[in-house]
């Protein structure tokens, strides 16, 4: 298991101690057996994010504490609900901040549910291997966006990480909709192989 | 049920991040409760979020891990989030809780002749507009958008104009700068769940639904 020990490791290069097999891990112990040690790794490496995230979106700093507590909160929670899905704990944890922050910083409803909810095929247990491809898959993500022409890859940021709209985004931008919308398409056009690779 | 139109990538990418306004959110989350390619897709979406996600900078956080919270808190397998379901053609799962009473029962208010609305109430901060409207058949399908975004999600029946016909379960993501004159149904009419980022604008509605009428 990895250690993971003071944050000031975990601030030069956040991506290489997520390591998906160690988070499903862990989130599968806190589901079994309500294992606070488990859970207190969890909040080491997601709180930070988290309210790096709410930040983002908005929250002072604060508020982004309180949002990131509630988040890990809300993964002490359900973890049950992780339990034997098929699927990244990094995804899950932020489909739940992501909710949250519709729920508690727009004030409007946040009408997608958990990815457990989803997907009725998704039940089997996490194998080892593909956990170890989804590692790989994340770093084709991150070298997809990382090569997206500037123009699309602040659309995607403006649209993930700033929470905005594409109405926003044509407003923020002074473009018309119909330009942020096909920026995006673009955008998606790039990236798509690295995200299909687990299929 | 067979869906042949689905959500454009650019409105998926949006619901992935959780940006899209509460009245579009409402008919993707409708769409995608009947439509497991849209669902699968989305996933795919959920992957960019959670690899942007990962590479944020980490902020310290300098509150401590809530155990006296976390005692407090019984394990809880139950979801906040309303249940996909089918719909069986009637209003689908996630819209449900807002109509209070099957499509059947609406109590249909007329806003011009052949067609019906039924507005569907929203979050106190919630910006734009979302209804059910339904269409006499044969008769055009009003568009309310006025240059933002518009969503319609076909409940029942079908509509048909340039881009084909869109049945129950399709969903019409386009763009504000299409035109287009969809017709509903000659037998059947349409019902349909419709939302825009703006506030609708009745004015300019009627004179839309009227203007083939009257010829102005």
């Amino acid at each position: 298991m990895i250690q993971l020990s003071g944050s000031d490791r975990l601030s030069r290069r956040p991506a290489a101690f997520v390591i998906p097999r160690t988070m499903a891990d862990l989130l599968q112990k806190v589901a079994e057996s309500r294992d606070v040690e488990a859970f207190r790794q969890l909040f080491q490496v997601y709180g930070p994010r988290v309210k790096s995230y709410m930040m983002h979106q908005g929250a002072d700093a604060n508020t982004a504490e309180d949002l990131a507590q509630e988040t890990l909160l809300t993964v002490w929670r359900k973890a049950a609900l992780y339990s034997g899905e098929k699927g990244s704990a990094t995804t899950w944890i932020f489909t739940i901040a992501r909710n949250l922050r519709i729920d508690r910083l727009r004030r409007e409803v946040a009408w997608q549910p958990l990815p457990e909810n989803q997907d009725e095929e998704a039940s089997d247990d996490p194998d080892p291997e593909e956990l170890l491809n989804e590692r790989e898959r994340r770093d084709k993500v991150r070298a997809a966006l990382s090569e997206l022409p500037a123009d699309q890859s602040e659309v995607v940021a403006l649209s993930y990480i700033e929470g905005l709209s594409h109405s926003e985004i044509a407003d923020r931008l002074g473009l018309p909709l119909g330009t942020v919308k096909s920026r995006m398409r673009l955008a998606y056009q790039k990236i798509r192989e690295s995200v299909e690779d687990l299929q | 049920m067979t869906i042949n139109h689905h959500l454009d990538p650019a409105t998926l990418m949006s619901c992935a991040a959780g940006s899209q306004p509460e009245t579009l959110a409402a008919v993707v989350a409708s769409h995608l409760s009947v439509c497991p390619h849209c669902r699968s897709e989305l996933r795919k979406f959920e992957r960019i979020g959670e690899a942007l996600f990962d590479d944020l900078m980490p902020t310290p956080v300098t509150k401590q891990i809530p155990i006296v919270a976390m005692r407090s808190l019984e394990a809880d397998g139950s979801t906040d989030t309303p249940e996909v379901a089918d719909g069986h053609g009637d209003l689908p799962a996630p819209i449900r809780d807002l109509s209070r009473s099957k499509l059947d029962d609406i109590p249909w208010r007329r806003l011009a002749p052949g067609v019906w609305h039924y507005p569907l109430s929203l979050s106190d901060n919630a910006k734009g507009d979302l209804r059910l409207l339904k269409v006499a058949p044969g008769t055009a399908i009003p568009e309310h958008g006025h240059g933002g975004s518009e969503m319609t999600l076909i409940l029942r029946g079908s509509y048909s104009d340039t881009f084909g016909t869109f049945r129950a379960g399709d969903v019409a993501d386009l763009g504000d700068d299409v035109d287009h004159q969809p017709i509903a149904d000659p037998v059947d009419g349409c019902i349909c769940l419709i939302a825009s980022d703006r506030k609708a604008k009745f004015k300019g509605l009627m004179a839309r639904i009227v203007q083939p009428l009257t010829g102005l």
